[in-house]
């Protein structure tokens, strides 16, 4: 129940769509979304298949609680194996399409194979069919929405797409759905755009349901509604001012890495903060934010919707750029800044709008803008190479590099490659910031130890989104832990990890744990789906998808060396702050870890973990 | 006392809890295409702004029924569509000026709010009091009050 019970599969070589019922049985031992998902996945290809070629898939997948009144059901996830990493990709994202997807009567949607020639696939409640998209290549997100909308006359239909970026194989891609919101992480973006697809626009009139005890639900998702009121967290700070409530906190907790990880602490960080946002600008007597958004169904509203300065020397003579649209959240304002020290917010808006209108992570483009710039100060780079001078600070770097990633041009097509690869064409492959070949997030390993661990051990590669302990180590949720200390954080990990998996495979959104646990989820899922999804279980599934990624990972080459951090966190000692002195403490955590994951000493689940597991 | 639907959309999120709630209401399932609230999204300005009917009390809609199909809801000052009545000409839809009664193509009818028979759904879904149901006569009060405010809450002159 609350299934909408179908799968849509396209097979893009031959063309060709077709319904199948989905795997009721996998639904109740994996959830949704990203579990369910994976487990198709993991279940339809070979490990080591080349991520970029047609053998791989790429699956867009919502939960059960996505298109209902459960406060946040408008997420779904996006699965394939990452050609940035090689592991296994799994990028969330929020808007109003996932909803829509599930309106429109389907779970989940396959691709595989590639196609011949650039299309996109229309869904309009039951019918689906791939049409010719040789008029959208070439083609920002923005303009391919706006010129779907006006073809299909339909200005209700939501769509997912991917920008010039995808189409030309920057390896950290997005995939973006209503303009700003962005399944971010790992290049699932360059995978849609391997495949010549170019776009999925859905129309769902149907609705959600199937509800198995409407009334119950009603009456559970409104208790819960005003848990996510009444907190702190999810009903002041995030509203007001996003994500972007932790720029100071996280700057004076020494966690805030700087210069590509060289410092941990921002000395312009305020610069950048929500409470910059919100001030009134010199030039024009405007703030840049401009108001809050919700996704689909969110009653917590992070989104922020910012109007850049249009007399920025970035935007001067772009009018496009001049109205409201998707604003910096805390990872993108420090990607594109901190991580490279520059603190001029017009500039930082700038860059997150063309992440946004070409569908890069910008993530991953300012952490590797971040290695680039400190290869510059080096020496090892020069400003013919790069095509401009680029110390870090420079917001004249940021704006034209970004420029050159998201159209792939010049020094550009490089930085798209992610900073292991350009750190190691270079020489200087310790000065990638990555684990798994992916770009930190915005907490520093040294002075958040839990984080450290979460980021070696996480299934995409280097994340925040697999296991936040900084919930616990920061802001206290749900029981407070010393950052520092690195001893009971092993099983911390573990437990944030396994809670997680469970919320991002019911189709909420995990900025809804700052006040629930798996017990607020559970009722919501027992009311909709079914009696038997207790805590207990959620648990459980939670750790079996964990699981799940690990051995596909396992399977695809990986090993326990690649559960590492860079030795700058391990051992070049946090220069400031409350952390200063301190490494990352992996190596005593790392065996801890695996014990408590029921693994042997290699990183494999043991039989014995297997069978508890249902795997 | 008569209440109706304020709307402010300073308040509005763009989340469409109450376009969900409107749906579940009447039909059962939440569909924000089955839904008599609106919710549309500015970009451009990032203004979102809910747009339901308002209830006029001389309803063009009412009075352009060739079959009566549309009378008042004595309690709560509701212009309802019997749907048994109804023939789905769509008269009404060319006489609101408002555009928020619409036609049906699954049921042949129209549809229009009505305010879930004084307990509007939308209203109770809202999470930030963007909808209201407040006395019909005093839908300025609160704005009256924020001026008021300028007066009342400042300092005495020395």
């Amino acid at each position: 129940m609350s299934w909408a019970g179908k799968i849509l599969r396209v097979d893009l070589t031959a063309g060709s769509v077709k319904s199948e019922p989905l795997n009721r049985d996998w639904a109740q031992t994996y959830l949704g979304s990203r579990g369910l998902g994976s487990k198709y996945l993991v279940s339809e290809i070979d490990p080591k298949v080349d991520p970029l070629s047609p053998a791989n898939k790429i699956i867009w997948a919502t939960g059960p609680l996505t298109g209902t009144m459960a406060s946040t059901g408008g997420r779904y996830t996006v699965i394939t194996k990452s050609p940035l990493t090689g592991a296994i990709a799994c990028s969330n994202s929020g808007g109003y399409w996932g909803a829509e997807l599930k309106m429109a009567g389907w779970d989940m949607v396959i691709f595989e194979g590639k196609s011949a020639k650039p299309v996109y696939l229309y869904i309009n409640d039951d019918t689906a069919e791939l049409r010719d998209a040789a008029h959208l290549w070439g083609q920002s997100v923005w303009q391919t929405e706006a010129m779907l909308k006006t073809s299909l006359q339909d200005p209700l239909v939501r769509v997912s797409s991917i920008g010039k970026a995808g189409e030309n194989g920057v390896l950290y891609a997005a995939v973006i759905n209503d303009l700003h919101r962005a399944a971010g992480r790992s290049g699932v973006g360059t995978v849609m755009g391997s495949k010549n697809l170019k776009a999925i626009a859905v129309r769902g009139t149907k609705g959600v349901g199937n509800i198995r005890d409407p009334k119950a639900f009603m009456k559970v998702t409104y208790e819960k509604k005003k848990i996510l009121h009444d907190n702190a967290v999810t009903g002041q700070g995030l509203p007001a001012f996003g994500t972007q409530v932790l720029m100071n906190v996280i700057n004076e907790m020494g966690a805030l890495p700087t210069r590509n990880h060289r410092d941990v602490q921002f000395e312009s960080a305020k610069d950048i903060s929500a409470e910059a946002m919100a001030t009134p600008r010199k030039s024009d007597g405007k703030a840049q934010l401009v108001t809050n958004q919700a996704c689909f169904g969110c009653t917590i509203a992070c989104g922020r919707i910012s109007k850049i300065d249009a007399s920025h020397f970035t935007v001067s003579n772009k009018p496009q750029y001049w109205g409201a649209t998707g604003g910096l959240e805390y990872e993108a304002a420090w990607a594109l800044g901190a991580a490279n020290g520059v603190k001029d917010l017009e500039t930082l808006q700038y860059a997150t709008m063309l992440c946004n209108e070409e569908g890069i992570d910008p993530i991953s483009f300012g952490a590797t803008l971040g290695a680039v710039m400190e290869l510059y100060e080096m020496g090892v780079l020069s400003k013919e190479q790069i095509g401009i001078a680029a110390p870090f600070g420079s917001a004249e770097a940021l704006a034209f590099l970004v420029e050159e990633t998201v159209n792939s041009r010049g020094f550009g097509k490089e930085i798209g490659q992610g900073s292991k690869r350009l750190t190691a064409k270079y020489g200087y492959p310790d000065l990638s910031m990555t684990s798994k070949g992916q770009e930190f997030p915005a907490y520093d390993g040294r002075a958040i130890q839990g984080i450290g661990l979460a980021y070696a051990t996480s299934n995409r590669g280097g994340c925040h989104l697999r296991g936040y302990t900084v919930a616990s180590e920061v802001l206290g949720i749900p029981i407070k832990t010393d950052p520092l200390e690195h001893e009971g954080k092993p099983e911390l990990v573990k437990a944030f990890q396994d809670a997680t998996a469970a919320f991002d495979s019911s189709g909420l959104c995990v900025f809804t744990t700052f006040a629930w646990g798996l017990a607020d989820l559970a009722p919501q899922l027992q009311a909709a789906c079914g009696e038997q999804f207790t805590t207990e279980e959620l648990e459980k599934i939670g750790e079996r998808i964990w699981n799940m990624e690990r051995e596909f990972n396992n399977a695809a080459g990986f090993t326990k060396a690649d559960d590492s951090l860079p030795k700058r966190l391990l051992t070049e000692p946090a220069k400031t702050g409350p952390a200063k002195g301190k490494v990352n403490m992996l190596a005593e955590m790392l065996p801890k870890y695996y014990a408590a994951r029921g693994w042997d000493t290699e990183g494999r689940p043991t039989a014995e973990t297997r069978a508890r597991l249902s795997l | 006392m008569q209440k109706v639907l304020h709307i402010d959309p300073e308040k509005c999120t763009g989340c469409l809890q109450c376009e969900m709630a409107c749906s579940f209401e009447n039909y059962g399932v939440f569909a924000t295409a089955k839904s008599r609230i609106k919710v549309f999204d500015f970009h451009e300005t990032g203004k979102k702004v809910p747009y339901t009917c308002t209830q006029c009390d001389e309803a063009w809609c009412l009075h352009a029924c060739p079959v009566e199909a549309i009378t008042m809801d004595r309690l709560t000052g509701a212009k309802v569509v019997n749907e048994t009545i109804c023939v789905g000409c769509k008269v009404c839809t060319i006489a609101c000026p408002f555009g928020t009664i619409n036609y049906v193509q699954e049921t042949g009818k129209v549809q229009k709010c009505d305010l879930c028979g004084g307990e509007p759904a939308c209203v109770e879904a809202c999470p930030t009091q963007a909808i209201t149901f407040i006395d019909a006569n005093w839908t300025g009060l609160g704005r009256m009050k924020q001026w008021a405010d300028k007066l009342g809450n400042q300092p005495a002159a020395a």
